[in-house]
């Protein structure tokens, strides 16, 4: 053993090394996945920026003038210098309503989308690694859910919500009850997946290696093999968060979403929508390109990102 | 009294056909400091009973009689906290494959000082030091820099020192090593048994050798077991197995070996193979391959006999004995 004399690199810093992942190497080839990526924080940034950088606040009534409704965009005929995207009915800026209500969806997708990684892991990771009767039990109760669509668990729970607790009380849980619903409807989606990638892993020796050092049931499935199916797990969290955006949105567009004080872009869409056969498209149209870049640009990313982090789809 | 005892032990498994016995009539025992190496074909029960020894037999698989007492006590008994106590710490084990052993997502620090920490109340920068130690007893070049790497940065003779470190780690006082130089080329293997067999030495610990390398068995191991479908069939001093084996199956596996073999003919070989569990031939599981079968062989199981310092289960065998027995009074 020569263990002396030759001289290591110095370990490169966690920065580099993601420099020369590849990862970050994919990305830089992929106009598409930059441009998305690009789009998408954009979107959080303007999310999350929305009080500073909106002209008006949707939510304080005072700053609202009935007088100011549907008001066209600005680059129109009738259109007001104020009000650069036009208004909506009630006399709102429809520039800083979208940008709340983007808040609001993007809010309310990676609020749900949280709970069920949450939901999924903990059912999968246990029904994988456990196996035999509970996994058989779990996995059927997923069945049972996957049997009833998201849309109509979401729509019998939030009209009955409605209909015994009122309106009023509805109205101010509304997020917390669309995070929950959308939520608990789509667990079954990460459980499936996270069960198929803890079956693959658990076969192998280093689980077996983790037994034999005495570690017990939780760390092995939360430490060991938890962090080996990270990369299922990132790819369907893009796509779930687009669907529970979606999901938010038709929900609010049939009226048991966000409601009209607080509206996200799907209830904009829909407030706008009695109005769209009298002229005033923009109320409509404009938050619903709004809504399907957003989600395009999610499936996009998710979709490289599939491509990325399975070997077996490594295009070289 | 022994470190480890394993009396009689039977492991089976469950299958919708029935249960079938993987491990029979096992005995032996190990004492501290020991050498003992298992050998025999694949399939034959070594790495199973690897893991009985450990209770970690993975379903349909249990334990069906006998007992593992380490230290006097069952392992079967105990309660899971006791059991995970007693993996790693006491006993621990080193797998075939160094490419699988480690966690791909893990650092090789994180996961030393990880199995520390399951194990030993102390600081996390202590147990790194621990860790630092290990590795340089495994002589790995460089070691600082090893524990922040991941292991697919490492070469599979590395892997394989970090494993022993690993397994070295909470000085455990049995490493039962299930083929650990197979995965590795022939250069390395002959290193890497070397620093086993060193660092088992310094620490006395006690070393349980699965392998079907019987040249490795020979330099390293003290006594040695041959197992054919479950179960135990010669059992000895290595040297003496070696040297003069007895029963019929050691002897063609000694035969075997590319050594034995005249320049310009065949290799020799055991005709047939190991029979699959489920339709164990009656009688001494080896007759329908053995050269010297007689019409008890597939008749009646053999019971092990003593023969010097060795026990062997075949019926030959004890006739031998029982021929010279009674010559001697004669």
């Amino acid at each position: 053993m020569s263990d002396t004399s030759f001289q290591m690199d110095p370990q490169p810093s966690a920065w580099q090394r993601f420099k020369d992942s590849h990862f970050f190497h994919s990305f830089k080839i992929d106009r598409v996945a930059q441009l998305s990526f690009l789009i998408f924080i954009t979107y959080v940034i303007l999310a999350l920026g929305a009080p500073l950088l909106s002209p008006y606040d949707p939510y304080d009534l005072s700053q609202v003038d009935i007088l100011d409704s549907e008001i066209p965009p600005s680059w129109e005929e009738e259109g007001d210098e104020r009000f650069y995207l036009g208004t909506d009915a009630q006399g709102r800026d429809m520039l800083s309503t979208i940008l709340y209500g983007t808040r609001v969806s993007l809010t309310i997708g990676i609020c749900a989308v949280l709970l069920q990684a949450f939901l999924g892991i903990v059912i999968g990771l246990t029904a994988g690694y456990v196996g035999g009767r509970v996994d058989s039990l779990l996995m059927r109760f997923a069945d049972i859910q996957l049997s009833f669509s998201t849309m109509m668990v979401a729509i019998i729970v939030l009209a009955v919500f409605q209909a015994t607790f009122g309106t009023e009380l509805y109205q101010d849980l509304a997020m917390i009850m669309l995070i929950l619903v959308i939520g608990i409807a789509e667990w079954p989606q990460y459980a499936r997946t996270i069960r198929a990638s803890v079956l693959a892993e658990k076969k192998k020796e280093y689980v077996d290696a983790a037994r034999v050092m005495g570690f017990g049931r939780l760390r092995i499935m939360f430490r060991h093999i938890l962090p080996n199916t990270l990369s299922p797990i990132l790819v369907i969290s893009t796509v779930q968060v687009a669907n529970a955006i979606i999901s938010e949105a038709s929900l609010s567009f049939l009226g048991l979403g966000m409601p009209v004080s607080q509206p996200s872009l799907g209830s904009l869409i829909s407030s706008g929508f009695e109005y769209i056969f009298s002229g005033s498209w923009w109320i409509t149209v404009i938050p619903g390109v709004v809504l399907v870049v957003l989600v395009l640009v999610m499936n996009l990313l998710g979709d490289w990102m599939r491509d990325v982090l399975n070997p077996k789809l490594y295009k070289g | 009294m022994a470190l480890l005892e394993v009396k009689d032990l039977e492991v089976c498994f469950g299958l919708r056909s029935g249960a079938v016995k993987a491990l029979r009539e096992i005995n032996f025992s190990l004492e501290r400091g020991e050498r003992l190496g298992i050998v025999g074909e694949s399939g034959a029960g070594k790495s199973v009973l690897g893991f009985s020894i450990l209770n970690l037999i993975s379903r349909p698989g249990y334990i069906s009689k006998g007992a593992v007492n380490f230290e006097g006590q069952n392992l079967a008994d105990l309660k899971p906290h006791q059991l995970r106590e007693i993996r790693g710490n006491r006993i621990s084990m080193i797998f075939q494959d160094p490419m699988m052993t480690l966690n791909p997502v893990l650092t090789i620090g994180q996961q030393m000082v990880e199995c520390l920490l399951a194990h030993r109340k102390m600081r996390e920068s202590d147990a790194r030091k621990i860790a630092l130690q290990k590795l340089q007893q495994v002589q790995i070049p460089s070691p600082e820099t090893r524990l922040d790497q991941y292991p697919h940065e490492l070469s599979g003779g590395m892997r394989q020192r970090i494993v022993i470190a690993i397994g070295l780690l909470l000085d455990p006082d049995v490493i039962i090593a299930d083929e650990p130089t197979t995965a590795l080329d022939v250069t390395i293997q002959a290193e890497i048994m070397d620093l086993m067999l060193n660092l088992c030495e310094q620490n006395n610990v006690a070393l349980i050798l699965i392998t079907h390398d019987l040249g490795v068995v020979s330099e390293v191991t003290q006594n040695m077991m041959v197992m054919y479908a479950g179960r135990v069939i010669e059992r000895g001093p290595t040297k003496e197995i070696i040297n003069d084996p007895q029963h019929p199956y050691t002897q063609g596996l000694m035969n075997a070996l590319p050594q034995m073999a005249q320049a310009g003919q065949k290799l020799n070989q055991i005709k047939g193979a190991m029979p699959p569990l489920q339709r164990i031939p009656t009688g001494c599981a080896f007759n329908p391959r053995c050269e010297y079968v007689m019409e008890i062989c597939r008749h009646n199981l053999p019971d092990s006999t003593v023969s010097g310092n060795c026990r062997v289960a075949c019926h030959m065998v004890a006739e031998m004995k029982r021929e010279q027995a009674m010559g001697d009074e004669v």
